[in-house]
């Protein structure tokens, strides 16, 4: 048979064809075809190879959890391995390619795995494991690599779009079958907000495929008529080709809605692919059930199926599974199966059905074989036959299709992702999900009944209920109560005797005798035989196989499923694409970037640009000439100290403090006085953590009686506001204080250098000479004969007399020209944190290289500042501490080398003078070093045992890394002007 | 760890508009409550099993420090005030 697709019937859209390809073979399809579908309409049923051995294999099911028909999508960028073909909805210009098989899927090369079968049994990577290591890594991974496997990534980046979305709801329905379309419609009408979530292409579930009418009526035009009134309500949101995956805290779902999957043409300014967080109030499971296959020999060779597959692929896409089909049973549902291809006029060579007491109500045209079963599927990369065992005889029956079918599962994955455990039940012969917890509700098949009326009113009925939680006492059913007229058999977990290999996992190639091996090898527990025989790895988790696992497992235990149990059931439920994961967050958008309002002006002026934290820092401005950063390092740091200089420390962190307790406030979170800092005045200020560790440091001025300015060093200011909020809030919420970051409403700018004062005096309105300005002032100004009104603050990081003036980001560009243009005449230069940093170790000042979370006060040279009085600050009680007074501490000392030629690096350890170097003679570290333009040599601040003691000492600067020793001596960390001359001139 | 926390101020938002500091049930001793209280203060903490009170930050959002009572094994959580709150001080 060349076409499989019967002339008329089914739910696709002949007047739609769709061209797409499967390894480069061209191939049509219809609208309403998956890719699995349509495979199989062309006669396609080879469609991959196994994991391990390489098996020819087929399409099993039609649904998530299809283990074989794993494909590879799309090309280049877009190309997408591992897709289950069962549910890619078909599009004009796919492109598909079978996976892990070489040359082709027809004739694979690897297939010589099979023979060495033997040694690909359970526990196999454990015992390769075992012998030497450089066997394994050299011999058997290469071979194992290229010969087990799934498809393979792309490397080129994907060109799409993904986003991540928040919805809310009153009822969360979760697959729209026919539980999940009553629980919809009964809420729905009582007016609740409702999402409809389902996987499928079209809502329907496997009504899309029942034949059986539903009280009286055809159920295509039952499930025509739901679906219109549920799209006809606004407060109604169906979300179809939206799989939820997993069930979170605080009754949120996840889900993964495939916008724009089923096109070749992808609209860029939609995302392909959409996750959901759902916050439901209540939610409600319908998930349906899976159909468990037979564990029988050569129960994977292409052409066997699973019975209600077989049916779907029938009823929705008129596909017809073969000349000639066996059905294999232990259930009604086969019978469906085979009445649905007798209806169409197709043969059934017969019906095995292994109980004794098979078929009272059979009407058709099949013989039944009772109490029989297939013990062997033969052929090879198509079924030419099956052996049936019947009654001790043995007979061979010539099919080239099989459905099987040994029971249902329900689908309970979500239900037991916060921490419930399935529970087997006798009487169900499957496992179950606690039917009712707090927030979610398993309805219909998942809940395990089996009629589709009776699903229908679980459905309707527990919507009811999960409203009625809600408050919401005006729902009503819209199914009436029905009673599950299904019947459950005995389950069926192996067949005995077959020849070929009988497989349990289809996806990770595990076999009956694999579960064998790992019970009487001592791996019987249900997780170690996981880990032992992979069985319900991979990409599917076992959706097939692992109940079937747990049966084997039982009755090779001898005991119930119930003392086997299951694995833990964890989200995802399917597999997610890395870039839905990644939504938005990939490019420059995976994290923003914080741009200074003066970046442009740095910009123009010829900045280099370095990123510290999330924002681009001016690091250095070179001139045309200048081919080292140290070059242009140099001759900012010299120009600043002889003429001026302009810096953009905007990225400080601002905060504006209000209240009538600020004061008091600044008090307790600053380790040295506050509460008297007059108006009009900056004072630098010591933040401690509570365990007496500095944790930041800044000036903060008090600008009017109950406001103040604080601001804090790049890298703290959130953190630093977090923890004024902590201690206001949580720890004196009887203060009056109010916070307020402005970290960005300000462009502050440095103006330092003796010229200093001369070029910002053209600025601003008022005088700031010495007398009128002096050192630490602070105070509102008015700039360009009162066009624009700043904050101007006399402070130095420099040593230099130094400037601050902020004035709101969007006059920062201007100001700064006004400044640049001002200066030209003095030799004013822009400078970065390059020199910043070096002009700020010149002056021994601190920055978190030495404030890195091991130093108190006094080890830099700040004990004086450290209130003795205050009756309370932040840190104050652990200060106290023995280890805090202890005098060999490590403290801030000054280090250079005795030869001005030679050099050292930043956390090198410092060694007494001749002391063999070893941790333990180790005396301490060098914390910031730079080379200094004004000393002409390299200059550090160290943290060294007893430290300001030992000015003068030669001591050897060790960096054991680049094994390198440089003669050094310890110095005074003040290595410029250290009477401050310059910083008052 | 919840996935939506019912803000008093803001109503129920993402657990990743907050920041989590750690065990509410401690309270700032005096400061000359003595070494003992200190050290336990800052570094002893319980680590139980079913309720415990925790300062959440709600840094996305209004910014206030909140008392979030939630179950560490569970994960449910049963009260949100804020910090501020009679009786929740640390
Ligand atoms: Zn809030």
């Amino acid at each position: 048979m060349s076409s499989y697709r019967l002339p008329k019937g089914g739910r696709v859209d002949r007047a739609k064809p769709l061209d797409f390809t499967f390894d480069g073979k061209p191939m049509q399809g219809f609208a309403g075809d998956t890719l699995a579908s349509a495979l199989l309409a062309n006669g396609r049923q080879l469609v991959g190879r196994s994991f391990k051995y390489h098996r020819p294999r087929g399409i099993l099911t039609a649904g998530a959890a299809e283990p074989n028909a794993l494909v590879t999508i799309g090309e280049g960028g877009r190309t997408e391995a591992n897709t289950r073909a069962t549910l890619v909805e078909l599009y004009r210009g796919l492109t598909a390619k079978s996976q892990n098989r070489w040359p082709s899927v027809d004739f694979d090369l690897g297939a010589v795995n099979s023979l060495l079968s033997p040694f690909l049994g359970a526990g196999f990577y454990y015992k390769t494991f075992m012998w030497p290591a450089a066997f394994w890594e050299k011999v058997y991974e290469p071979i194992i690599r290229k010969a087990a496997g799934l498809g393979r990534a792309t490397y080129q980046p994907d060109p799409d779009s993904y986003e991540k979305c928040w919805a809310h709801c009153d009822l969360l329905v979760i697959g729209a079958g026919s539980a999940g379309l009553a629980a919809a419609l009964t809420a729905g009408r009582a007016g609740t907000r409702v999402i409809l979530a389902d996987e499928g292409f079209e809502p329907g579930g496997s009504l899309l495929s029942e034949t059986a009418p539903v009280g009286g009526k055809p159920t295509a035009d039952l499930l025509a008529n739901i679906v219109a009134e549920l799209t006809d309500m606004p407060n109604v949101r169906i979300f179809s080709r939206t799989t939820a995956f997993g069930w979170y805290d605080g009754n949120v779902f996840g889900a993964v809605e495939s916008v724009q999957k089923n096109t070749a043409t992808v609209n860029p300014n939609q995302p392909v692919e959409r996750i959901w967080r759902i916050a439901a109030k209540q939610a409600i499971l319908a998930s349906g059930a899976e159909e468990r296959p037979l564990v029988f020999g050569g129960n994977d060779i292409p052409g066997v199926m699973m019975a209600g597959a077989m049916r779907s692929y029938l009823n929705r896409q008129a596909i017809a599974p073969g000349k000639s089909t066996v059905i294999f049973t232990n259930d009604a549902s086969g019978y469906a199966t085979a009445a649905d291809l007798e209806a169409v006029g197709l043969n059934i060579a017969a019906i095995v059905d292994s109980r004794q007491d098979a078929a009272r109500t059979w009407s058709g045209k099949a013989r039944i074989l009772a109490g029989a079963v297939v013990v062997d599927a033969n052929g090879g990369k198509s079924l030419k036959g099956v052996t049936v065992l019947n009654s001790g005889r043995t007979e061979t029956i010539e099919a080239d299709a099989l459905g099987m079918s040994g029971g249902w599962s329900p689908i309970i994955h979500l239900a037991c992702h916060r921490g419930a455990k399935p529970v087997w039940s006798d009487d169900k012969a499957a496992f179950l999900a606690p039917e009712k917890q707090e927030g979610l509700t398993i309805a219909g098949a998942a809940a395990g009944i089996g009629s589709v009326e009776a699903c229908l009113a679980d459905g309707a009925g527990k919507a009811v209920a999960a409203l009625q939680s809600l408050g919401f006492s005006n729902a009503t059913t819209a199914f009436a109560a029905k009673a599950d007229t299904a019947t459950v058999s005995k389950p069926l977990w192996r067949i005995h005797g077959s020849k070929g290999k009988a497989f349990v996992d289809y996806q990770n190639d595990v076999h009956l005798k694999d579960l064998g091996l790992a019970v009487s090898e001592g791996y019987g527990h249900v997780e170690l035989a996981k880990r032992y025989t992979t069985n319900g790895m991979a990409t599917d988790q076992g959706k097939l196989s692992n109940i079937n696992a747990i049966g084997i497992l039982a009755e090779a235990r001898k005991v119930s499923p119930a003392d086997v149990g299951t694995t833990t059931f964890r989200p995802f439920y399917t597999p997610l694409s890395f870039g839905a994961l990644t939504g938005a967050s990939k490019g420059k958008h995976f994290q923003p970037v914080r741009k200074s309002p003066l970046h442009d002006w740095a910009k123009k002026n010829g900045a280099v640009f370095v990123e510290t934290g999330l924002w681009y820092r001016s690091s250095w401005f070179p001139k045309s000439g200048e081919t080292t950063w140290r070059e242009s390092v140099d001759r900012e740091v010299l120009n600043i100290r002889k003429n001026a200089g302009i810096c953009d420390v905007s990225t400080l962190g601002k905060i504006e403090i209000f209240g009538k307790d600020a004061a008091e406030f600044l008090n307790r979170v600053y380790c040295n006085a506050f509460l008297k800092l007059p108006v009009g005045k900056a004072r630098y200020g010591l933040m401690l953590r509570e365990d007496g560790m500095i944790y930041d440091d800044g000036t903060t001025s008090r600008l009017g009686e109950t406001h103040f300015f604080m601001t804090t060093t790049t890298a703290y200011a959130a953190g630093v506001m977090n923890h004024l909020e902590f201690c206001a809030q949580a720890l004196w919420p009887d203060l009056d204080v109010q916070f307020s970051s402005s970290t960005d409403q300000w462009a502050q700018i440095a103006v330092a250098g003796p010229k200093s004062r001369l070029i910002l005096q053209t600025l601003v309105d008022e005088d700031i000479s010495d007398a009128a300005f002096p050192f630490l002032g602070a105070k509102e100004v008015s700039l360009c004969g009162g066009k624009l009104t700043g904050r101007l603050f006399r402070i130095s990081f420099s040593g230099e007399l130094a400037y601050e003036l902020a004035v709101p980001a969007g006059y920062g560009e201007a100001i700064a020209d006004a400044i640049m243009e001002a200066g030209k005449p003095h030799g004013i230069c822009p400078y970065g944190v390059e020199a910043l940093g070096v002009m700020r170790i010149e002056k021994g000042h601190v920055t978190h290289s030495e404030i890195n979370g091991t130093v108190i006060p006094s080890d830099l040279g700040f004990a004086k500042m450290v209130s003795t009085t205050k009756p309370d600050f932040i840190g104050k009680a652990m200060l106290s501490r023995e280890g805090m007074t202890a005098d060999d501490r490590l403290s801030l000392v000054g280090v250079k080398p005795l030869d001005p030629s030679t050099t050292f690096k930043t956390g090198s350890h410092i060694l007494a003078d001749g002391a063999t170097p070893s941790l333990d003679n180790d005396q301490g570290y060098v914390s910031s070093s730079c080379y200094s333009p004004n000393l002409g040599s390299t200059i550090g601040l160290a943290l060294v045992k007893h430290g300001p003691k030992r000015h003068g000492e030669h001591v050897t600067v060790w960096n054991d890394l680049k094994n390198e020793y440089t003669k050094a001596v310890l110095c005074s960390p003040v290595f410029f002007d250290p009477e401050n001359g310059k910083l008052h001139g | 760890m919840a996935s939506l926390i019912a803000c008093p101020h803001c109503g129920p938002r993402p657990k990743e508009e907050f920041t989590v500091r750690g065990d509410a049930g401690i309270t700032r001793p005096a400061p000359d409550a003595g070494e003992d209280a200190w050290h336990a203060y800052v570094y002893l903490r319980d680590n139980p099993r079913g309720r415990h009170k925790e300062h959440w930050h709600h840094t996305s959002g209004c910014r206030r420090w909140l008392v979030v009572e939630r179950d560490t094994m569970t994960h449910a959580v049963y009260t949100v005030t804020d910090a501020s709150a009679p009786g929740e001080t640390a």
